[in-house]
């Protein structure tokens, strides 16, 4: 199955019609697609990834592409890179519909639907200065997962919006 | 107790919180032997100064037999050298049976517990948590009230900042307590202790004026609203003003209502007020001692079970 192929047979409701408008992003050799982010959400994708101006990887994006399940749906695909698990974690807090393809030599050799998680570690940082884990210990964050929101685990600083502000880079 | 760290009052349940205050209360009718606990050394490490924390401790440890090693003050220790606090109780670990921590950090007890295999005690962490101070508050009201259960308490003052505020309400919240919260606006629960009251289904209403409750209150619970929380001094001095109690405020209190503080205060409660049956502030200080006897107790019993 190629990467072509992964879309238009991804069995989870999309019709092929979509994915012959989709085709308005390359494809990648090796790396990860993530599909089915919710329209307008890229970016934030890009921001959990820290992937920016400064970025050498080969990205393309693609946003507000018709969807059957999503209405419009946002597609980053990134060459030469797979994600971590801490990553696709947070990744999930923004774009809970996601699937996570990963491509070697054009073909998808894994593909997943992000899960909600209970905790995650890393990637956020925590926005209480005066937190331990801004200090310099030998710890990674670890935050609960709330119905709308995160929590630190170690202080109880909860992020309700704009998660992706505290990226930690 | 299940909990061989006591890290936060929110950690601790109803049957542990009960385990420790009736261990409390046998310790106060009938000291245990003196060399009951004579082998075990309690290792005390406080990065911030907090005198009567630290002397209680160490007499309760002193009480059951064992000895104090105190890191001494922050300045000499080696995490002005740079070393991180997760080295740091490693180290002291290999010295001692239990750690009593005191950091200016949040957090900073739950960061530590994870690196230690001995038990570790929070005795406050930043703005966080301090659930020794939340065990003896308990002691006092029960040993004061008869009952923690079915009781109302007033619990007035800076509840935004005041880390003994947030750890009493949880563990009130576990006795089903109706809770009314009194402050000015700007002091008011923060976000994310409002949300976790709520969620364990606390009974809590808030205002601003102790007028409104008064009169309902098994116990008015009083701290400090400080100075540094206020970017102007005439703003400070009107607010913590309308924050004070005296003798004539009680009169319109239950004859029975308990008046509690965490001391030191510095003028939230008039001296008139000390002559009044409503006075148990230096009694709450008294019991540190007993408490902290009956956790320590309890936590270097384990392994002998
Ligand atoms: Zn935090």
């Amino acid at each position: 199955m190629n990467e072509r192929d992964e879309s238009e047979d991804t069995g989870d409701g999309e019709s092929s019609e979509e994915s012959a408008h989709e085709l308005r992003i390359s494809k990648i050799r090796n790396g990860t697609v993530i599909d089915h982010i919710a329209g307008g959400h890229a970016p934030d994708v890009l921001a959990i990834l820290g992937i920016d101006s400064a970025t050498d990887e080969v990205v393309s994006v693609g946003m507000n592409v018709p969807s059957d399940r999503l209405g419009y749906k946002d597609v980053v695909k990134i060459e030469g890179r797979e994600l971590s698990q801490d990553e696709v974690e947070v990744i999930s807090l923004v774009a809970p519909a996601a699937s996570i393809n990963i491509i070697r030599e054009y073909d998808v050799i894994e593909k997943n639907r992000v899960e909600r998680p209970s905790t995650v570690e890393g990637v956020l940082s925590c926005p209480n200065r005066n937190c331990i884990t801004t200090a310099d210990e030998p710890v990674a964050t670890r935050f609960e997962v709330l119905d709308d929101g995160v929590r630190c685990l170690y202080c109880g600083t909860i992020i309700r919006r704009r998660l992706t502000d505290h990226i930690d880079v | 107790m299940t909990h061989d760290h006591v890290i936060s009052a929110k950690s601790l349940s109803r049957a542990d919180i009960e385990t420790v205050l009736d261990r409390a209360a046998e310790i106060d009718r009938s000291p245990p032997d003196r060399d009951r606990h004579a082998d075990d050394l309690l290792a005390l490490c406080f990065f911030e100064p907090s005198t009567r924390t630290h002397m209680s401790f160490e007499t309760a440890i002193k009480r059951l037999g064992g000895d104090a090693l105190d890191m001494g003050p922050v300045e000499s220790s080696s995490a002005t050298k740079g070393e991180s606090l997760a080295d740091t109780v490693r180290v002291v670990e290999g010295y001692a049976d239990a750690l009593v921590l005191r950091h200016p950090s949040e957090g900073a007890a739950q960061m530590a517990s994870e690196f230690v295999d001995i038990p570790l005690i929070n005795a406050g962490d930043g703005a966080g948590q301090h659930p020794t101070q939340t065990l003896l508050d308990l002691y006092t009201m029960r040993e004061a009230a008869g009952d923690l259960a079915d009781l109302t308490v007033g619990i007035m003052g800076d509840l935004k900042y005041g880390r003994t505020v947030h750890s009493l309400a949880y563990a009130l919240t576990k006795f089903d307590a109706r809770q009314h919260f009194v402050s000015p606006e700007s002091l008011s629960l923060p976000r994310s202790v409002r949300y976790d009251l709520h969620e364990s289904g606390a009974r809590l209403k808030e205002h601003t004026d102790l007028d409104a409750v008064i009169e309902e209150l098994d116990v008015l619970y009083v701290t400090r609203i400080q100075r540094e929380r206020f970017p102007d001094e005439n703003e400070y001095r009107q607010i913590a003003g309308e924050y004070r109690i005296d003798a004539a405020t009680l009169e319109d209190a239950r004859e029975e209502c308990v008046v509690m503080h965490p001391l030191p205060r510095v003028d939230e409660i008039a001296p008139d007020v000390d002559a009044t049956q409503h006075a148990h502030y230096f009694e709450q200080a008294h019991n540190a001692v007993p408490v902290r006897m009956a956790l320590l107790d309890l936590l270097l019993s384990e392994d002998d079970r």
